[in-house]
């Protein structure tokens, strides 16, 4: 119980400062109550699939299989994979980081996860689609080419910032999730 | 399909399914209230005022810090970008926009470290931050 609350208090002070904002400016503290319920609403409608997929991920796919494809010395076979991998995703950026986790114990080369992250977060698929029907296909051809450019060069960049045993030490961290 | 194949494997999956939800679930409630809150302050208008044309480097910044403190989910944040466009937003500024909300995420970094650590966490979200405005002045230039 302590534990819990500890856990959330973060979470619970904010909740607090919400409540005494509203009671100030009551304007302000009920608008912010509506945003916060409508994400909250969206949201839980987002990640359920993504947290069963990512616990499917876990089971059914072994280790061998992950690092053949997406393991280091996987090449330019396993860009493509994690490229595709976080294109064919949906649901906000931050949904990707267990998935990520799930990754690292899998035995992924950090270089292709962080262009998975990087896939996710720009290039998937339908976004795409929305994204040229309201600003146009120029303004979002012109961007996906700069971002595949991008990504890879950010991941390698990433890698690249940490040392041997910085990478140890992150892989270990999710070895006993 | 997976229940059919293995139920006990199914069963696993789901646990670890809901172990990884719950493991995010504190600091992603405390994004949820601050998102809220953020924008019970910023309202749409002061966005476009930001934004709006004539808005120039200055308006590229604002529209980078913007973009990367706030969480818009994208089938909200596109017709937005349309609507400032519309509204004489330069594409620069709306790139800087559209870039930065995607690929760098300040209040998802406690999020983002518990998978990273912190300095993987901070040196992508600075080199995502620097490329989206690299990528905005491309994308100005070419689309003038």
């Amino acid at each position: 119980m302590k534990k819990t609350v500890k856990r959330y208090k973060v979470f619970l002070l904010l909740a607090l400062a919400n409540i005494i904002i509203g009671l100030v400016v009551p304007e302000i503290g009920e608008r912010s109550l509506d945003l916060t319920r409508v994400n909250l609403m969206e949201m839980l409608s987002v990640l359920p699939p993504i947290f069963v997929l990512l616990g499917l991920l876990d089971v059914w796919v072994d280790r061998a299989t992950m690092i053949r494809y997406t393991g280091k010395g996987s090449g330019f076979k396993g860009v493509l994979i994690s490229f595709l991998l976080g294109s064919a995703a949906a649901g906000p950026l931050y949904a990707a980081f267990p998935v990520a986790g799930v990754m690292m114990k899998k035995g992924s080369s950090l270089t292709n996860i962080f262009i998975f992250i990087g896939a996710w977060s720009t290039t998937k698929i339908p976004m795409l689609t929305f994204e040229a029907a309201s600003l146009g296909l120029p303004f979002t051809l012109t961007r996906l080419a700069l971002s595949i450019v991008g990504i890879t060069t950010i991941a390698l960049i990433t890698q690249k910032s940490l040392n041997d045993q910085q990478k140890e030490q992150l892989y270990k961290l999710h070895q006993t999730q | 399909m997976s229940f059919f194949k293995d139920r006990e494997k199914t069963k696993m999956a789901l646990k670890k399914a809901w172990k990884a939800f719950e493991n995010i679930l504190p600091q992603f409630l405390a994004i949820l209230v601050i998102i809220g809150l953020a924008f019970a302050v910023l309202t749409p208008e002061m966005i476009t005022k930001l934004l709006g044309a004539n808005s120039g480097l200055w308006g590229v910044l604002a529209a980078s810090v913007v973009g990367s403190i706030t969480l818009i989910p994208g089938f909200v944040a596109f017709p937005l970008a349309a609507a400032l466009l519309k509204n004489g937003a330069g594409y620069m500024q709306i790139a800087a926009f559209v870039s930065t909300l995607m690929m760098v995420g300040v209040v998802t970094v406690p999020l983002e470290m518990k998978t990273f650590g912190k300095r993987a966490t901070l040196v992508r979200n600075i080199s995502a931050y620097v490329f989206s405005l690299v990528a905005a002045l491309v994308i100005g230039v070419v689309l003038q």
